[in-house]
C-alpha cells in the first residue's frame, strides 16, 4: 500500500465518520431509520492487507462513531465483528476467485458486490440491535429495527458506493 | 510451551477479535449502570466542537419558530406574574433562592436508541455539574450526567436507565417515571397504587421527592392505564408535552440546597446501620 493510498484511507475514514454523525444519525426517517453508511469503509478497504490491522481499524472506526453518538460500545462490537468475518463472507460470495492475487472488487459483477455489501450490513445490524436491546423479550422489536434499518442502510450505501466508486474501469 | 506459543501465533487474528469484542462488551455492560465515564461521551472537546459548529449553522433555519415559542412562553409567564397577588415589596436579593437557572442550547439530539443522550453547549465553565435538571418551556427533558469544560451530556427521559419521581397533578400520589424504549412520544409511570382514581387526560408533573427537579414541572398527560401483573399497581402510559424530535433551547436547574439534602439523607442512612 503506497503513501497515497494511506492518505486516501485516512480521508475516507474522516469523511465517512463526519457524514455518519452529522447527516445520517440525524435522519430519523419514519422515526427510527438511521442508515449506517460508515460500513462502506470496511467494504472499500483493500483485500490483500494485514488482517490484524483491518480488525483494529474496524474497532477504532466503531469506537469513534460510538463516542459521537453516545452508544458506547455497540458500534465497536458490530463493526469489529464484520471486520473479522469479512474474509469468510468474501469466500462465500466470490468463491475461490478471491484467493487469486489478481482479484479486485471492481472486476466482480454488480450482483456479487451487492450481495457482499448486503451481507456486511445484515451481520452488522443484527449484532448492533441485539446488543442494544439486550433481551429476547423484545425479539419483535429487534426484528423490526433490523429489517427496516438494513433496508435503509443498503439503499444509502449502494447509492453512495455507486456515486464514489473506487476504481473506475 | 512451544505449542502454546504456536497456538497463539496461529490464532492471533481470532484472539485479537475476541479481545476487542470483549472490550466493547465491557463498555456496553458498564453503560447500563448509572454513572458513565466522563470522557467517552459526545461532550468531549472534539465532538462537542463539531456538533457546536453544525448546530450554529442549522439553528438559523428555525429562528422564526424559536421566536414564536419564546414569545408564547413569555406570554404565559406574564399572565402568571400579573395575576399574582404581590406582597408589599418585591424581594430582589438572591439570598433566599433555592434554585438557580441557566439557559443553554441542544447541539446534539437523539431519540431512536434505547439509551438516548443529548449534548448541550454549557459545561463546567458555566457552572454545570452532574445531576442538574434539564427542562424546556413545555416540560422536563432529562438530567445532566457528565460535563466537560464547555459541553455537557444529558441523560434524556427517553433512556431506559432514566428514573424520575413524578406525581399526578394536585394530588400527592407519586410514582417513578421510566421508559420502555419503544415509542419516543410516550413514557411510563409506575408504582401508582390501585386505589388512586385515574382518568385518561390527567396531567402528570414532577414530584416533591426529588432533589433535582422543583415540584410541579409538567411532564405529560395520561394516555392509557392498566393494572400490572400483580393487580395492585397501575402501569400508566404518559404522552409527553415535549416533542422530543424538535427541541432546541433548554433551561438547566441547579438545586442550591441539594448538597445539604443529600448530606442529611446519608447521615440518616448511616445512623440506621
Amino acid at each position: 500500500m503506497g503513501r497515497n493510498n494511506v492518505f486516501i484511507h485516512i480521508v475516507r475514514f474522516i469523511l465517512l465518520v463526519l457524514v455518519q454523525v452529522l447527516v445520517f444519525n440525524q435522519l430519523n426517517f419514519l422515526g427510527f431509520i438511521n442508515p449506517m453508511v460508515y460500513i462502506l469503509f470496511l467494504f472499500w478497504y483493500p483485500i490483500k492487507e494485514n488482517r490484524m490491522l483491518f480488525i483494529g481499524l474496524g474497532f477504532v472506526l466503531g469506537l469513534v462513531i460510538d463516542i459521537f453518538s453516545d452508544t458506547l460500545a455497540l458500534h465497536s462490537a458490530a463493526s469489529v465483528t464484520i471486520a473479522y468475518l469479512r474474509p469468510a463472507m468474501m469466500r462465500f460470495v466470490f468463491g475461490v476467485n478471491y484467493e487469486f492475487q489478481s482479484f479486485r472488487l471492481s472486476n466482480t459483477t454488480l450482483v456479487q458486490q451487492f450481495t457482499f455489501l448486503a451481507l456486511l450490513i445484515l451481520v452488522h445490524h443484527v449484532v448492533f440491535y441485539s446488543l442494544e436491546i439486550f433481551s429476547l423479550a423484545n425479539l419483535l422489536l429487534i426484528l423490526k429495527k433490523v429489517v427496516f434499518n438494513v433496508l435503509g442502510s443498503i439503499v444509502m450505501c449502494t447509492l453512495l458506493s455507486s456515486l464514489f466508486s473506487t476504481e473506475k474501469e | 510451551m512451544q505449542q502454546i506459543i504456536n497456538f497463539l501465533i496461529r490464532n492471533k487474528t481470532t484472539l485479537l477479535y475476541l479481545l476487542l469484542l470483549f472490550i466493547s462488551l465491557i463498555f456496553t455492560v458498564q453503560s447500563h449502570s448509572y454513572h458513565r465515564s466522563t470522557f467517552f461521551n459526545s461532550a468531549n472537546w472534539v465532538s462537542g466542537n463539531i456538533f457546536q459548529t453544525s448546530s450554529n449553522i442549522s439553528s438559523y433555519f428555525g429562528l422564526r419558530e424559536e421566536n414564536n415559542s419564546l414569545l408564547e412562553e413569555n406570554r404565559e409567564l406574564r399572565n402568571q406574574l400579573f395575576n399574582l397577588t404581590l406582597r408589599d415589596s418585591l424581594e430582589l436579593d438572591t439570598t433566599g433562592l433555592q434554585y438557580s437557572i441557566l439557559t443553554g442550547r441542544i447541539i446534539k439530539n437523539s431519540y431512536t436508541n434505547k439509551k438516548n443522550y443529548l449534548t448541550i453547549n454549557l459545561g463546567s465553565e458555566q457552572g454545570v455539574v452532574q445531576d442538574m435538571g434539564v427542562i424546556t418551556a413545555k416540560g422536563i427533558l432529562g438530567i445532566v450526567e457528565a460535563s466537560s469544560a464547555k459541553y455537557a451530556n444529558v441523560q434524556s427521559i427517553l433512556n431506559t436507565n432514566s428514573n424520575i419521581n413524578a406525581k399526578i397533578k394536585n394530588t400527592n400520589y407519586f410514582g417513578s417515571l421510566t421508559w420502555n424504549g419503544s415509542d419516543f412520544t410516550t413514557v411510563q409511570l409506575e408504582d401508582i397504587p390501585r386505589l388512586v382514581p385515574l382518568m385518561v387526560g390527567d396531567t402528570i408533573v414532577t414530584g416533591a421527592m426529588s432533589s433535582i427537579f422543583p415540584e410541579n414541572i409538567p411532564i405529560g398527560v395520561i394516555k392509557k392505564f392498566d393494572l400490572n401483573t400483580s393487580q395492585s399497581f397501575y402501569q400508566i402510559d404518559v404522552g409527553l408535552f415535549n416533542d422530543m424530535t424538535n427541541i432546541r433551547n433548554v433551561y438547566l436547574i441547579g438545586n442550591l440546597d441539594r448538597a445539604e439534602i443529600l448530606e442529611l439523607q446519608t447521615s440518616i442512612e448511616d445512623g440506621q446501620e
